[in-house]
C-alpha cells in the first residue's frame, strides 16, 4: 500500500512541533517566551495535525472530502499560528518547534489544494467552486506564509512589512487611495488608453487602406514604441504639464505600436477564399472591411487591447515620477519611499496589481464575449 | 436509346436556347517567375438557359480557373467572353451568379442564418426579407432547423449545404460551383448530388459544375466538358439526353457507362499529350 507523503510529512512535522522549544528565550530577561502547554488552541491544533496527518496517511486520501478536511484542519492550523505569533508574543522569538508545525500546515495545505485542484464535476456550480477554491487557497496560502515569515523572524518592517500591516494600512488610507486611483487609473491610464489604442486602430485601417503608408509608417511606429520611457516622460510632462495630460501622452506612444501592429495583421488575417466569397458579391471596401475583415482581425485586436491595458499602468506609474500634482500613485509611490512609509508603498503596489489586473480581466472578459466564435473559446452547444 | 440518341457533339446543337455563358477564343497566361503558364488556351464553349455543365479533367487543366473567369475572379488575357450578354465584371456587379466554393467558407462568427443572409445584406434587402430567404433557401438544401446554429457546431456536409443555401438565397439564375463536394465522403456525396439535381430540376437554374469524378459529371451533367492541362483546353464537348428527374439508378444504364466510357478516353487522350 502506497502512503500519502505529503499527510506523513505534515503529521510527523506536527509531532516534533509539539515536542521543540515553541520560540527562543528573550534577550533581557532570558526566559523562554512561550511554551506549548501555555497555549491550548495551538496545542490543539497540533495534535489535529498529528492525528489527521496519521489518519490519511493510513486510509489514503480518497475523496474531494477528505481533500476538505485536511484543507480545514490547515486553515485551523494557520489561524492558531497568527494567534500564537501575536497574542503570546512569538513575533520575533520564533523557534524551531514553530517552524515545525508551519512546515507541517504546508505539507496539508499543499496536499488539500492538490485535491480541491483535481477534482472534476459534471455539476457545474460544484465545479465552479472548486476552481475558485484552488487560486484563492494558494494565493492565501502565500500571504500567510509571507506574514509568518516576516513576523516569526522579526523582519524590520523597512524591509519587508507583513501583508497584515500593508492591509491595515490599506484600509485606513482609502480616502487618499481612492483620490490616487482616480488621478492615475481613472484620468490617466483609461484617457491615454483610449486615445492610444483608438487612433492605434483608426491610423491601422488607414495604413491598411494606403500602401506607402505601411512603409514609411510602420517603420517609424516601430522606433517611437522602441523610445525609454524615463526619457520620453519628463519631455512630455515639459510638453502637456504636470496633470494628467503628460501621463496620458506617455500611455499614447507607449500604446499606439502593439495596437497598430496587431491590427494591421489582423486586418490581414481574413482568408482567400472569403474575400473571393465578398467579391462574388460585390461587396465594396467598407462593406468588406465591416463584415470580413475587421471581424476577422477581432483575436488580433483584442490581443494588443490586453497587452496595453498592463503597459498603460505601468507607464502611467511610472510617468509620475517625474512630475505630477501631489496626488497620483506614482507620486504617492515615490514621496512615500522617501518617508520610509514602505507599508504605503506596499498598499499602492497593492492597489496598482489591483486595478492592473480587473483591466486585464475586463478586457478578457469583452474579447471572450466578442470572439466567442474563435476556436479558443468556443463552446460546443447542441 | 443508342449512343447516337444520347450523346451529341456541341456543333451539331442548334443554337435556338439563350447562351448565358458565351466564350470564344479564350485564354489566360499567368506570367511567373519560371516564364508564362497557359492556364486556359483557345478555350470556346456556350452554355445555355438551363444547362447544366459539369467541366471535368485532371489537375492543371484549368476548369476552376475557367470557373473563376466566369465569376470575374481571374481576368482572361485573350478572347471574348460574356456572361448574360455582358462582360463578366458588370455580371459580377450585376450579382448574376452564386458561387460556390471548394471549402464551404462560412463566417465562423455568423450563425447559418446570418451566413446565409450575408450577401443579402450586401445586397440592402429588408431584415424581413433576408430572414424570409435564409429560411427558404435552407429549406431547399434541408437545413431547416438549423439556423441559430453557428458553422463549426454542423458536420462537413451540413456545411457545405449551408453554403449552397447561401449562394441560393439571392436566386442568381446561374450557379458556378467548385468541386463543392470534393471532400465529403461517396455517401455524403451521392444524397447531395441528389439534392442538387431535385433543385435544378425545381429551378431551371443554369449551373455550371467542377469535379474530378466521371460518375459525378455523367450524372449530374446535360454538358460535360472534358479538359486536358498544359495548355489548358477542352478537348471534348459531350451532351447527355438524361431526364432532368433521373436517379441514382441510372448510373448502372448502358448508356451512362458509354458516356462515362467516352469521358475517360478524353481524359486518357488528354492525359497522353504529357508525354
Amino acid at each position: 500500500m502506497k502512503l500519502d507523503k505529503f499527510c506523513l510529512v505534515g503529521a510527523i512535522a506536527a509531532l516534533l512541533a509539539l515536542i521543540f522549544p515553541l520560540a527562543g528565550m528573550d534577550a533581557d530577561t532570558g526566559k523562554q517566551v512561550a511554551f506549548v502547554g501555555d497555549i491550548p488552541g495551538l496545542a490543539i491544533a497540533m495534535a489535529l495535525c498529528v492525528i489527521a496527518g496519521a489518519a490519511f496517511t493510513w486510509l489514503g486520501v480518497r475523496s474531494i472530502y477528505s481533500g476538505i478536511v485536511i484543507l480545514a484542519v490547515g486553515v485551523f492550523g494557520c489561524w492558531q499560528a497568527i494567534v500564537t505569533l501575536y497574542d503570546y508574543g512569538v513575533a520575533g522569538y520564533a523557534g524551531t518547534g514553530f517552524w515545525l508545525f508551519i512546515i507541517s500546515l504546508w505539507a496539508f495545505v499543499w496536499r488539500g489544494i492538490d485535491v480541491v485542484a483535481n477534482y472534476r464535476s459534471l455539476e457545474k456550480a460544484k465545479q465552479q467552486v472548486a476552481n475558485i477554491i484552488v487560486p484563492v487557497a494558494f494565493g492565501m496560502w502565500l500571504l500567510f506564509a509571507w506574514e509568518v515569515l516576516v513576523a516569526g523572524f522579526g523582519v524590520p518592517q523597512v524591509l519587508l512589512p507583513p501583508p497584515s500591516m500593508i492591509g491595515v494600512r490599506f484600509v485606513t488610507s482609502t480616502d487618499m487611495m481612492a483620490a490616487d486611483f482616480y488621478q492615475t487609473f481613472v484620468k490617466a491610464v483609461l484617457s491615454g488608453y483610449v486615445m492610444g489604442c483608438g487612433s492605434a486602430f483608426i491610423v491601422a485601417i488607414a495604413v491598411d487602406r494606403v500602401p506607402f503608408l505601411k512603409r514609411g509608417l510602420l517603420p517609424l511606429g516601430n522606433m517611437v514604441s522602441a523610445l525609454p520611457i524615463i526619457g520620453v516622460a519628463p519631455i512630455m510632462v515639459m510638453w502637456f504639464g504636470f496633470d494628467w495630460q503628460s501621463k496620458a501622452a506617455v500611455i499614447v506612444i507607449m500604446t499606439f505600436f502593439p495596437m497598430l501592429v496587431n491590427t494591421v495583421t489582423g486586418l490581414n488575417a481574413a482568408g482567400k477564399l472569403e474575400k473571393d466569397l465578398m467579391a462574388t458579391y460585390a461587396s465594396g471596401y467598407w462593406s468588406t472591411l465591416f463584415r470580413l475583415r475587421l471581424p476577422a482581425a477581432m483575436p488580433f485586436v483584442f490581443n494588443a487591447l490586453k497587452i496595453n491595458s498592463t503597459l498603460a499602468l505601468i507607464g502611467a506609474i511610472v510617468a509620475e515620477f517625474f512630475g505630477t500634482p501631489i496626488v497620483g500613485m506614482g507620486f504617492r509611490i515615490s514621496t512615500e519611499v522617501g518617508r520610509m512609509n514602505i507599508d504605503m508603498v506596499w498598499a499602492e503596489i497593492a492597489l496598482a496589481a489591483l486595478a492592473g489586473t480587473a483591466f486585464y480581466g475586463a478586457v478578457a472578459y469583452i474579447e471572450r464575449k466578442a470572439t466567442s466564435w474563435h476556436p479558443s473559446f468556443r463552446v460546443r452547444r447542441h | 436509346m443508342t449512343l447516337k440518341e444520347v450523346v451529341n457533339n456541341v456543333a451539331e446543337m442548334p443554337a435556338s436556347k439563350n447562351a448565358v455563358v458565351d466564350i470564344k477564343n479564350l485564354s489566360l497566361t499567368f506570367q511567373t517567375a519560371d516564364g508564362p503558364v497557359y492556364a486556359l488556351s483557345e478555350v470556346d464553349l456556350t452554355i445555355d438557359e438551363g444547362d447544366f455543365v459539369s467541366f471535368i479533367g485532371p489537375s492543371g487543366c484549368g476548369k476552376t480557373t475557367l470557373l473563376r473567369v466566369i465569376a470575374d475572379l481571374e481576368k482572361a488575357t485573350g478572347g471574348d467572353i460574356s456572361i448574360n450578354g455582358v462582360s463578366p465584371e458588370q455580371a459580377r456587379e450585376n450579382r448574376a451568379y452564386g458561387y460556390v466554393f471548394q471549402a464551404p467558407a462560412l463566417l465562423p462568427w455568423r450563425s447559418i442564418e446570418r451566413n446565409v443572409t450575408l450577401p443579402l445584406e450586401i445586397m440592402e434587402l429588408s431584415k424581413e426579407e433576408r430572414i424570409k430567404r435564409a429560411h427558404d433557401a435552407l429549406k431547399l438544401v434541408e437545413l431547416n432547423g438549423f439556423e441559430k446554429k453557428f458553422p463549426w457546431q454542423l458536420s462537413g456536409g451540413m456545411q457545405q449545404r449551408a453554403s449552397i443555401a447561401r449562394a441560393l438565397s439571392f436566386d442568381a439564375d446561374l450557379l458556378l460551383m467548385d468541386e463543392p463536394f470534393g471532400a465529403l465522403d461517396e455517401i455524403v456525396r451521392d444524397h447531395l448530388n441528389e439534392q442538387l439535381l431535385k433543385l435544378w430540376a425545381r429551378t431551371n437554374k443554369t449551373v455550371a459544375f467542377v469535379t474530378h469524378s466521371i460518375p459525378e459529371a455523367v450524372y449530374l451533367s446535360s454538358k460535360i466538358v472534358v479538359m486536358s492541362p498544359r495548355p489548358g483546353r477542352i478537348i471534348d464537348v459531350i451532351e447527355t439526353d438524361f431526364p432532368k428527374d433521373r436517379t441514382l439508378d441510372i448510373r448502372e444504364t448502358p448508356e451512362f457507362l458509354e458516356i462515362a466510357h467516352r469521358v475517360r478516353e478524353g481524359l486518357r487522350a488528354g492525359h497522353s499529350n504529357d508525354e
